[in-house]
């Protein structure tokens, strides 16, 4: 019972989900956890505001423009259009993330389904 | 007070549940996409349902999907997510006044469930923290009520997209929905130019140095575009950068 129930689960992954877990209430809390009044040094405060962008722009580039481990070698590839236009609609639909999934998914499966790309 | 979860009885909880609502749609979309997204990106139920319920974090979790598909090791999948959530790191340190007095175990309860919308609305309801008991009892029934309906419209439609996206083959490709909600959130946050650069530079690193094992690209993308924007800041400023 116990098994079919895990069949395909990773035990280190479950791990890995339970320390993601800790990461959402260290990250969440991080300035209150000690009530010691306490600072970040300036440079690190600084480097505060570029990590995010950079992590999730280190995430994605690849996810659209790579496969196996290389750079896709064409243009006709579902995921750069429908990632180009998720991100015009952003702009264009005044700021809506929602716009972005929709106006992207909207490009890329007819590509993906219809074309095969 | 007793120690209760929410304090369910004070009119402001209600208030807080009010101010959230308008939220309710937006999220209900981004939680059933995360749900498919889970799914589809083939990690098994129990390790999906253990994502929804624990992480509680929409972008970590979206962040972490192909990271752990890769088999990356546990530490970068937790330095991305740690990265990812730093915005909450910059929240924790003006919500500190808001919730010091009270005991460390209930601190990280309310932190932990304080997201995006209902940090914005508590500071909008009330700019200056409460100083005496009636009000600090009734910024935690706001949070509270804040906090509580956020739950319930980000869990509820996660479930969901868990269960529906089952019944939907994998060749359509809808995980490529989790990505796009991704891209969404990196064109918020590129709202100053060097935010804009520091996603070029490690978008650019992150595919120049994709052969590194363990999936480390990731980690050393986001070192050198804090680097590089960092020392960008110390160059005098030709003119006023914002963009």
């Amino acid at each position: 019972m116990i098994d079919a129930l895990l069949a395909g689960t990773d035990l280190w992954t479950l791990a890995t989900l339970l320390g993601l877990g800790a990461v959402t209430v260290l990250t969440r809390c991080f300035f209150f956890i000690s009530s010691q009044p306490w600072k970040l040094p300036a440079w690190v405060a600084r480097g505060l505001q570029y990590a995010p962008v950079a992590a999730l722009a280190a995430v994605v580039l690849p996810e659209v423009v790579m496969s196996q481990g290389y750079l896709v070698p064409t243009w006709q590839d579902a995921r750069i259009f429908g990632a180009a236009a998720g991100a015009a609609a952003y702009f264009l639909a005044r700021r809506s993330t929602l716009a972005t999934i929709v106006v992207g998914m909207a490009v890329y499966l007819p590509l993906h389904l219809g074309l095969g790309w | 007070m007793a120690p209760r979860l929410f304090d369910i009885a004070h009119p402001e909880f209600r208030v807080g549940m009010r101010a959230m609502a308008p939220q309710m749609p937006g999220l209900a979309a981004w939680g059933l996409m995360t749900g498919v997204a889970m799914v589809k990106s083939g990690l098994s139920l129990p390790e999906v349902l253990a994502m929804a319920l624990l992480v509680y974090a929409g972008s970590a979790q979206l962040a972490a999907l192909p990271l752990l598909v890769a088999g990356a090791p546990p530490w970068v999948v937790l330095a991305t997510g740690f990265c990812v959530n730093l915005r909450f790191v910059v929240f924790s340190l003006h919500l500190r006044q808001y919730l010091m007095h009270l005991p460390l175990a209930r601190r990280l309860f309310f932190g932990y469930l304080t997201v995006d919308m209902s940090y914005v609305l508590l500071t909008q309801r009330r700019p200056e923290p409460a100083s005496d008991a009636a009000g600090r009892r009734a910024q935690e029934a706001f949070l509270g009520g804040a906090n509580a309906l956020g739950w319930v419209c980000w869990m509820t439609p996660s479930l969901a997209g868990i269960a529906l996206a089952n019944a939907i083959p994998t060749h359509w490709g809808l995980g490529f929905a989790g990505i796009l909600a991704l891209v969404g959130i990196l064109c918020s946050l590129a709202n100053q130019w060097l935010r804009v650069l520091a996603g070029a530079v490690a978008a650019a690193t992150a595919v120049a140095a994709y052969a590194l094992p363990l999936r480390i690209n990731i980690v050393v993308a986001i070192g050198v575009a804090v680097a590089a924007c960092l020392l960008i800041e110390r160059l005098p400023p030709p003119r006023k950068a914002a963009l």
